[in-house]
């Protein structure tokens, strides 16, 4: 009788911590699938009935939605790419190294409010004249993935056995072909942690793109912000845009959850 | 730095001393260059060209002109600023705290093993993955006095119904609850990382000697959990005082100012008032504060931990 008790107890403790994170991405659906009547109905109509796909229809009908995901895509990619490039490496090196004051750098990068890299890098962009174009976005965004690469990359070179590479340097290897061909293999699932975190985080970022962005470069979350600004009352097609933004990230998640905790876990890295 | 070219005969470096094995270590310093570069152009530059804006009077299109610390002075008499500085000190004071309490007790939970354990973990951390402006635009719609659906829950269960965003005196409370949704994930999950290292053996000898469930907890799993609540605290502490993309998309800072938090100051002076100078002083202020903040909740670890 006290072990059912407990068992009860328990299961009631996972459904208060689980359910107002599923029933916001609940709410979330049930609004962009609701007509405009149901949205607005008191008491408030839960289970839309019929669903509706017309929210979805008006988001792709009104804006320039397609022009914003790809801007999303073009800008999450270039930056995570970019950021494996030289973040990759730079783990390596950093680790090779025990070089703490470097780490430190980064560390301190992740502390600092993105607002404030904002103000002389606006400046510089509008002195090159590339405002107007992806560019400054892509390079600002660099600021959120290389710290998560570098981050994730360093505790995963750390944690590998060094013998393999000293094999290959004792062979005769240079240390690049020692990184290139034993290093690096090894380090697949580190990378695979890394470029899952720094796209999420670049494709969430939002303060980046509302400074930088103008009307043909918007970022999805820059461009449903600019919804809510101009359809106060139309709550359908603004849930139906909140939940299309989100929908590959939450996807994402679903798919590589293990990666996913395994990488924040070890350095609280967050992009911001 | 040397040339990766010219490499060493691989027995010597393996046999090198310990001052042959730093000029090898050095080496390597040719892989951290390209991210130098980068780190140097947008992390560094901007912190070097802020603390000389801030000595400016600086407006976009308008000229500089030096004027020394000013634009320090007059932060410091500014009565809107100084608001910010104690609206973002409340907002971060509830919006750790919880949290903490939340993360903590979630990691208990999910660190015993129950049918579907992964599903609801994976579903547990979702929001802290979402895209913030996505969920602040739901919250918004949730939040709405005569139309959402959290006033439709409070007359459900008796309560009179709020005006969350839309007052001064509830606004920050209620976007600390945002907050909370949003990121007692990451807390949960370093604390359950934690939770996960804890070795075994102390358990089985307080079962030996008849301690409580509540005494273990107590006497044994706090005490070697507290270095990762540490860490918690500091992570959670630098985000909330860095709030920014769901205050700024539900609120603006309003109604009023009366959720203008620094980084929404910091916003408006700088984007929306172009006065470059002046929220340049503000960025060093604000961080200033930050980095205290977290010096004095890391020493205060250390402290802690010697004692």
């Amino acid at each position: 009788m006290r072990r059912l008790l407990e068992r009860v107890g328990f299961a009631l403790a996972v459904l208060v911590l689980v359910s107002p994170a599923a029933l916001v991405f609940l709410w979330m659906l049930s609004l962009s699938l609701k007509t405009e009547l149901d949205n607005t109905a008191w008491p408030p109509v839960f289970i839309p009935d019929p669903p509706v796909l017309e929210n979805f229809a008006a988001v792709f009908a009104r804006n320039d939605f397609l022009l914003y995901t790809w801007n999303s895509v073009v800008v999450s990619f270039s930056a995570t790419a970019l950021a494996i490039l030289i973040g990759v490496p730079a783990g390596y090196g950093i680790a090779k190294m025990r070089a703490t004051r470097a780490a430190m750098v980064i560390l301190i990068a992740r502390i600092t409010p993105g607002l404030s890299y904002l103000i002389p890098l606006f400046l510089l962009f509008q002195w090159l004249g590339l405002t107007g174009t992806l560019v400054p976005i892509v390079v600002t965004h660099l600021v959120i993935t290389v710290p998560i690469v570098v981050w994730v990359m360093i505790g995963f070179f750390e944690g590998l056995p060094g013998e393999l590479e000293e094999a290959a340097l004792v062979d005769g290897a240079t240390i690049w072909q020692a990184f290139r061909h034993v290093a690096f293999p090894l380090a697949r699932p580190g990378i695979t942690v890394a470029v899952i975190l720094s796209f999420i985080f670049s494709w969430n970022n939002f303060i980046f793109a509302v400074v930088l962005a103008g009307r043909e470069t918007r970022t999805l979350p820059v461009a449903v912000n600019n919804m809510l600004t101009f359809e106060q009352i139309s709550w359908g097609p603004l849930a139906a845009a909140a939940l299309l933004v989100t929908l590959p990230v939450l996807l994402l998640t679903l798919l590589a959850q293990k990666q996913i905790i395994a990488g924040l876990t070890t350095g609280g890295v967050k992009g911001g | 730095m040397g040339h990766p070219a010219a490499a060493l005969p691989g027995g010597a470096a393996a046999a090198a001393g310990a001052g042959r094995r730093r000029n090898y270590a050095r080496r390597y310093g040719w892989f951290i260059v390209p991210a130098g570069v980068v780190v140097l152009g947008v992390i560094l530059f901007p912190w070097a060209f802020t603390l000389f804006m801030s000595v400016h009077d600086w407006k976009v299109g308008g000229g500089r002109l030096y004027v020394g610390f000013e634009n320090y002075r007059k932060l410091f008499t500014d009565e809107r600023f100084l608001w910010s500085v104690v609206r973002t000190l409340y907002f971060t004071a509830l919006a750790v705290v919880l949290p903490m309490l939340f993360g903590t007790a979630a990691a208990l939970v999910f660190n015993r093993r129950f049918p579907l354990r992964g599903l609801a973990r994976t579903v547990f951390i979702l929001p802290m993955m979402a895209t913030p402006v996505a969920v602040a635009l739901v919250w918004t719609m949730m939040f709405h006095p005569q139309l959402g659906v959290l006033n439709w829950l409070l007359t459900q269960v008796g309560l009179p119904p709020s005006m969350w965003v839309y007052d001064a005196s509830t606004v920050i409370p209620t976007l600390v609850i945002v907050e909370v949704w949003h990121w007692t994930p990451l807390v949960m999950l370093i604390v359950l990382g934690g939770l996960a290292s804890l070795p075994v053996d102390p358990y089985e000898a307080a079962k030996i000697d008849g301690a409580s469930a509540w005494q273990a907890f107590r006497h044994i799993t706090l005490p070697l959990l507290m270095p990762f609540i540490v860490v918690a605290l500091i992570i959670r502490t630098i985000d909330a005082l860095k709030a920014f993309d769901t205050i700024y998309v539900i609120t603006q800072g309003g109604p009023g100012t009366s959720s203008e938090t620094i980084n929404i100051f910091l916003y408006l002076q700088g984007f929306a008032y172009y006065n470059m100078g002046y929220a340049s002083a503000v960025v060093v202020v604000f961080f200033a504060l930050i980095v205290s903040l977290a010096a004095l909740l890391l020493w205060t670890r250390n402290r802690v931990r010697n004692a």
